[in-house]
Formats: structure tokens, sequence, C-alpha cells
């Protein structure tokens, strides 16, 4: 009897721990077989960076892959667990810890988006976002700035989004034409904003807004607060992912914002944005990988139990050498995040282009992965009952967004065809 | 009476939500390059401890942990989730598969005792093996009261009011200080390390020992002669009716007729 209960106290211990969803895949992806194996995301890693991510992956097991789909299906942006996150730190993962930052580096930060992002990776990508802009203030803000807003920003009781694309002005970002114009202690603010991660749910957003000539010495970075009068919101726009994030347009109409709101000096907002980029774009990067990783356990644990022709699948040698390709070319895109991380870290000089390879090769390769771990899943993968299409979906926009990956190929080439410009 | 000195018992133990494989010369199962964490009972005993602690009613929490190198680890998860030090009593190889609760627990009774600890907080069992011993063994060497499979405890001038879980439903039962616990599912629910106490953690005293140390022979009292899968489970029958199945469960004399 006693030997029962504790049998089903240890049972009861385990659902309760992980609040597993008794569904069609009933265990949280990875535990079972990935330690040991070629693809265990903890090859390589200290100590302490192998405990920053055991809290990272307990983290995501317990607290999103068990609410990504409905996240998903109801397009919930899930505040609550975003603070619970940020209680841990995750908030502003690489700020300094003077203003309330975790004072974590660069590689780290991509261990722990990597890992969240198994667990959700569209809710993960806003948490990114998130962490892009708070290190901008923490980075290039002056002292006033960094004390009112990183404290509350580092626990995600306020929430920031990143405004740089316009209708008008995608990939061409340096001619953006929102203007300010400044008005004794105000900038007046006119323009348009699209496709903004957060709009309208997030307190502050960072608007790069043109003060003075064309192209990207024109620019300046002004955060413009939520209920600032003038500012107002697009429809919620319907995506194909990344449906547990909000995406917007923001609106300026005469919009009034102090002075004091300027980021960094007047001018430099091209820079600060592309700065916050690099890192964004490591971080981005870093999502992927962890929807390929999900994706690609999901589909070795189908292979091994679904049966056609009589055998498992997993006997069939074409789809055994495709979990190996996919199996290498999610370790090698790992390696390249993980450069870009470190040439960021480091301070290298090549890390413009260095992040720009890190994340147009890992977003392209990661989201095949995704998509050919749907492929093995059959008609199955097509389901929205398996998590594995929404590893594909929400990672399709990696490929896009943060700068699309012909971008990414246009700096890249710049870096070996001209003389160095960015930094 | 003055806060409590609480030692804490962490076993490092293979995750619970790994699939166990036994080994083909079934001496045991499989752990290298398998995924360990805290055994999910330490990690309450852990939180129970931390709670003191935040209502200062434990004046320092030590971590133990009696295992090979890798221990270290859980015992830097159990100072980042709010520990104060650690000791590593290291066993290795062979001699750490031979290690029983008899063994940890005269181990654990004998840092008790240097430490000058009130309170042994330990995980009811081991989700590894699932003795469910070495708190009872700890208490009876130390002579101190135990109060096995706590699902609340408070503490009252010296003494300590526990509700147990037991088979029949919950009991209340007062003991006097110091004193065995052990932590049963509903105590609490753990707390996640954060990053920054990760941080912190690395810097914390953890000092290393070995069971000689202690004076405890770990030469081994039992030997495990073979260890083996369970049975697969068969494929079931359909049944037409309610009848039918009755009858069934009737014939395999399941219950009585
Ligand atoms: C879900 C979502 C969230 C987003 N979140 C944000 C946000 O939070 N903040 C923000 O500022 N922006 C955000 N964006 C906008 C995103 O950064 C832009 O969509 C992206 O930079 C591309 O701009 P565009 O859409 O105008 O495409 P365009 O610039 O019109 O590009 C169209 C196509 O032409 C290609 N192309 C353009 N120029 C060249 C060239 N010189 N050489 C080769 N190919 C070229 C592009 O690569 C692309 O394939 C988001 C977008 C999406 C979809």
């Amino acid at each position: 009897m006693a030997a029962t209960l504790s049998r089903v106290g240890n049972i009861a211990a385990k659902l309760l721990k992980s609040h597993v969803y008794i569904s069609n895949q009933c265990r949280f992806i990875g535990d079972s077989w990935i330690n040991g194996s070629c693809i265990d995301p903890t090859l390589g890693l200290s100590d302490e960076q192998k405990q920053i991510q055991k809290v990272a992956i307990d983290f995501a097991r317990n607290e999103m892959y068990p609410n990504m789909a409905r996240w998903d299906q109801e397009e919930i942006f899930p505040l609550d667990v975003l603070q619970k996150a940020a209680g841990l730190g995750f908030g502003a993962v690489y700020c300094r810890e003077k203003y309330g930052g975790t004072g974590l580096s660069r590689m780290d930060a991509s261990i722990i988006f990597e890992a969240l992002s198994q667990g959700c990776t569209s809710t993960t990508a806003y948490i990114s976002i998130h962490n892009m802009c708070v290190w901008m203030i923490d980075e290039f803000g002056n002292d006033e700035l960094r004390q009112k807003w990183i404290p509350q920003l580092a626990t995600m009781e306020k929430l920031a989004s990143y405004c740089l694309t316009e209708p008008d002005h995608g990939s061409d970002a340096a001619n953006l034409t929102t203007s300010a114009k400044q008005k004794g202690d105000h900038f007046i603010i006119n323009g348009a904003k699209a496709f903004i991660s957060g709009g309208q749910d997030t307190d502050m957003n960072l608007v790069m807004c043109r003060t003075g000539e064309k192209g990207p010495k024109g620019i300046s970075c002004i955060l413009v607060e939520k209920g600032s009068p003038g500012l107002s919101f697009g429809k919620k726009e319907k995506k194909i992912g990344w449906n547990s994030q909000p995406t917007r347009a923001v609106i300026f109409d005469n919009c009034k914002v102090p002075v004091s709101n300027l980021v960094g000096q007047l001018g430099d907002g091209f820079k600060i944005a592309m700065r916050g980029l690099n890192g964004g774009r490591v971080n981005i990067a870093s999502c992927s990988l962890g929807a390929a990783q999900s994706s690609l356990e999901l589909a070795r644990d189908h292979v091994k139990v679904r049966k056609q022709f009589g055998k498992h699948l997993e006997h069939f040698q074409h789809l055994q050498f495709k979990l190996a390709e996919m199996a290498t070319k999610l370790v090698v895109s790992r390696n390249m995040v993980r450069m870009a991380a470190t040439a960021l870290d480091k301070n290298w000089p090549e890390k413009v282009s260095l992040c720009s390879m890190a994340k147009y090769f890992a977003t392209e390769e990661c989201f095949k992965i995704c998509n050919q771990a749907l492929q093995i899943h059959g008609g199955y993968g097509y389901l929205k009952d398996y998590a594995v299409q929404q590893y594909m979906r929400d990672s399709r926009v990696h490929e896009i967004l943060e700068g699309t990956n012909e971008i990414m190929r246009v700096l890249i080439s710049r870096d070996l065809l001209e003389d160095r410009k960015y930094s | 009476m003055s806060a409590l000195r609480v030692l804490v018992g962490c076993k490092r133990v293979i995750d619970y939500a790994v699939r166990v494989r036994v080994k083909p010369d079934k001496t045991g199962v499989f752990t290298d390059g398998v995924k360990h964490s805290m055994n999910p009972f330490d990690e309450i005993a852990m939180e129970e401890a931390i709670r003191m602690k935040e209502k200062k009613l434990a004046s320092e929490i030590i971590v133990v942990s009696c295992g090979p190198i890798q221990c270290q680890e859980t015992l830097r998860t159990a100072l980042a989730m709010g520990g104060d030090r650690a000791i590593h009593v290291q066993v290795d190889g062979k001699e750490y598969e031979g290690l029983q609760p008899f063994h940890v627990s005269k181990i654990l009774a004998k840092i008790a005792q240097e430490e000058k600890v009130d309170l042994l907080i330990l995980g009811k069992q081991a989700i590894d093996d699932d003795c469910n011993q070495t708190g009872q063994m700890t208490a009876a060497i130390l002579d101190w009261p135990q109060a096995t499979f706590a699902s609340k405890v408070e503490i009252d001038n010296g003494s300590l009011k526990v509700l147990r879980e037991i088979d029949g439903g919950l009991e209340n039962i007062k003991v006097k200080l110091p004193a065995v616990v052990t932590t049963d599912l509903r105590l609490n629910e753990p707390r996640y390390a954060t990053l920054p106490n990760i941080m912190k953690a690395k810097k914390k005293p953890l000092t290393t020992k070995k069971p000689s140390d202690y004076a405890v022979d770990i030469s081994p009292r039992q030997e495990v002669l073979s260890v083996e899968d369970p049975p697969v489970r068969e494929a079931g029958q359909k049944v037409e009716s309610v009848e039918q199945l009755v009858q069934k469960l009737r014939d395999a004399g399941l219950i009585v007729s």
C-alpha cells in the first residue's frame, strides 16, 4: 500500500511539477534523449551557462510550452508569464546591474532565448525585442531616462516597442520620413510606423524620427510614452505566426513629446537603431534555434512511433539522412549564432557582418528544419494539434524582420567589398 | 528560541522526464550523458528552508549532497535557490553504486552534529530508487524525533507542528527540536533560481569532504543481483457489455463473485 501510494505521489509529483498536459505530446520535448546526443545545446557551455540554461528550459517547459498552442489560437499576449520570466532576470538580460539589468553577456542571452523559444517561439521573440529596447536605453540614454525606465522595464511591468519600419521605408529605413520638429521644450512628431511588435499593448516606443538632413545622419531616437497626445495605433494585424504578440501600426499626429525623451544625441538615431539590431539579430536567430531544436526533437520522436509499410519510419534511410542533415545544420547554425554573440561580447570590428551572417544563416536553415520536421510528420504535421506547425509558422518571419535576409547579404557583401562604414 | 540552523539534503537524480533505460548487462540503468536534476522532493525541502529563512525563523541553510563530482551542480542550484553554503561528500564510481540510505543517513547525522543544526529537512524519498528510508534512519541514528511526509510545517516555540500525509488521510503531530522532517508533495511549490542568484551562488562556499572525514564506512551491505525492466504491458481486450466485463473480472479473480 505504502509503495503504491509513494508511486502515485511520484507520478503526481511529475505532473504537478511540469503541469504536463496529457495530449499527444505528453512529455516536454527533449528531456529523454537530448542529453548526450550530438544536438545537445549544453555542449561546450560553462557550468554557469548550463545553470542559466537549465532555469530557462525549466521555465519554458513549465510556464510556456503547456500554453503555447492556446496563446497562438486565441492570440493571447501573456503579460503574467512575461512578468514571471522577468522576475527570474529575463527582462533585461544584457543590461548593466546598476539600473536593474541582469548584467549577463550576449552569449548568455542567446542561450536563454534559444531555451525559452522551445516553450513558445513567438512569446520569446517579443521578450527578445523588449530586451533589445532596454539595452538601447541602458547604452545610449542619459541617467535620467535610465533611472526612470530600466527598473520597470527589467521587471516587465512596463513593456517596450522598437519603431523603425515605415509603410514606405522598410529595408530602406535610412530614408525614413517620420519627422520630429523641436518646438520649445517639446518634439512634435508626425508620420507613421508599420509592423510594430507589441504596438499599443506596450508602454513606450523607441521611435526613429527625422530631425535633420536626408539619410542616416538626420535621424534621432525619441522615446514616446504610451498616452502621449497625438499618438494612436492601427488595427491589430492578422498574421501567419507570432500570434502571442500583437503587431500594429503606430501613428503620430502632432504627437507631443518632451525634449528630454531624446535617447542619445540628435542625429544618432540610425546608429542607435543599428547597434540595437546587432543584438536583436543574434537574439532572433537564437529564437530560431529553439524552434528548430524542438521541431527536430518532435520529428525524431515521430519516426520512432509511426509505422508505414510494416516498419517504423526511423528505418527508412531517406528519413535517417534527413534527420542527420537537420541535426548538422542545427549545430552549424548554433555555432554561427554563438560566434556572433561572442563578437558582440568582445566587440570585434567584424561584429556587424558576423551578426548578419548568424541572422541570415540560422533563420533560414532553422526554418527549413522546422518545415522538414513538419514534412516528416506527414498529414499530422499540418494539423494544429501537433506543435511542429507552430514552430514553423512562428519562425518564418525571422527571415523577414530585423533586416530581411537579403539585407543581411547586402551587409556581408559590403564588408567584403568595401571599407567598413558601420560599427 | 533563536533562529534555526537548517540542514537540507539535495540528491542528484536522473531527471523525472527521462525515460530510464536498463543497461544490457542488467547491473543498473544508464546514467552517462543522461539529464540529471535535483530530486523534486529535495527542491521542496529547499523551498521550505528558504521560506523559514525569509521569515527569520532560520538563520543559516546548509545544503549537502553525497555522490560524484557532478553533485556540485545540484548544490550550486540549491545555493542559487537560497542556500548559504554547501557540503559535497564525494563518493565516486563503484562506491557510489553501492551507496545506500544506511550510509547516507550516517553521513547526514554526523554533519548535523558537527554543524549543530536544529532541523534537518530531507525529501521523503528520491525519485530514482524510491527508498523512503534516509530521513527515518537519520532520525534514528541521531535519536531525534521525526516528522515524515510533511504537508505543512509550523515552528512553535522550540517545537514543530507538522501536518503529515498518511495512508488514511492527514495527521497532526508536534515534535520537539532538534528534529528530522521529510517533505511530501503538497508542502510547497519550489521557486526557480533567478539569474542574479545563480551568479551570486558562484561565490558561496562549497566544501568537499570524503565519507572517511566523518568516519563512515561505506562498504556495501547489499548486493544488486539484477536490474530488470518492468514487464511490457500486454494488449488488452475489448468487451461488448458491462455484464461481460464483470464476468471477465470475476474469471480473473479480480472481484469477488
Ligand atoms: C510580424 C512582424 C513584426 C515586425 N516588427 C517590427 C518592429 O517591432 N519594429 C520595426 O521597426 N519593424 C518591424 N517589422 C518590420 C520589418 O522589419 C520589415 O518588414 C522588414 O525590414 C522589411 O521591410 P518591408 O516589409 O518594407 O519590405 P521591403 O523593404 O519592401 O522588401 C521587400 C523585398 O525586397 C527585398 N529587398 C529590398 N531591398 C533590397 C535590396 N537592396 N537588395 C535586395 N533585396 C532587397 C527585401 O529583402 C524583401 O524580400 C516587423 C515585421 C513583421 C512582419
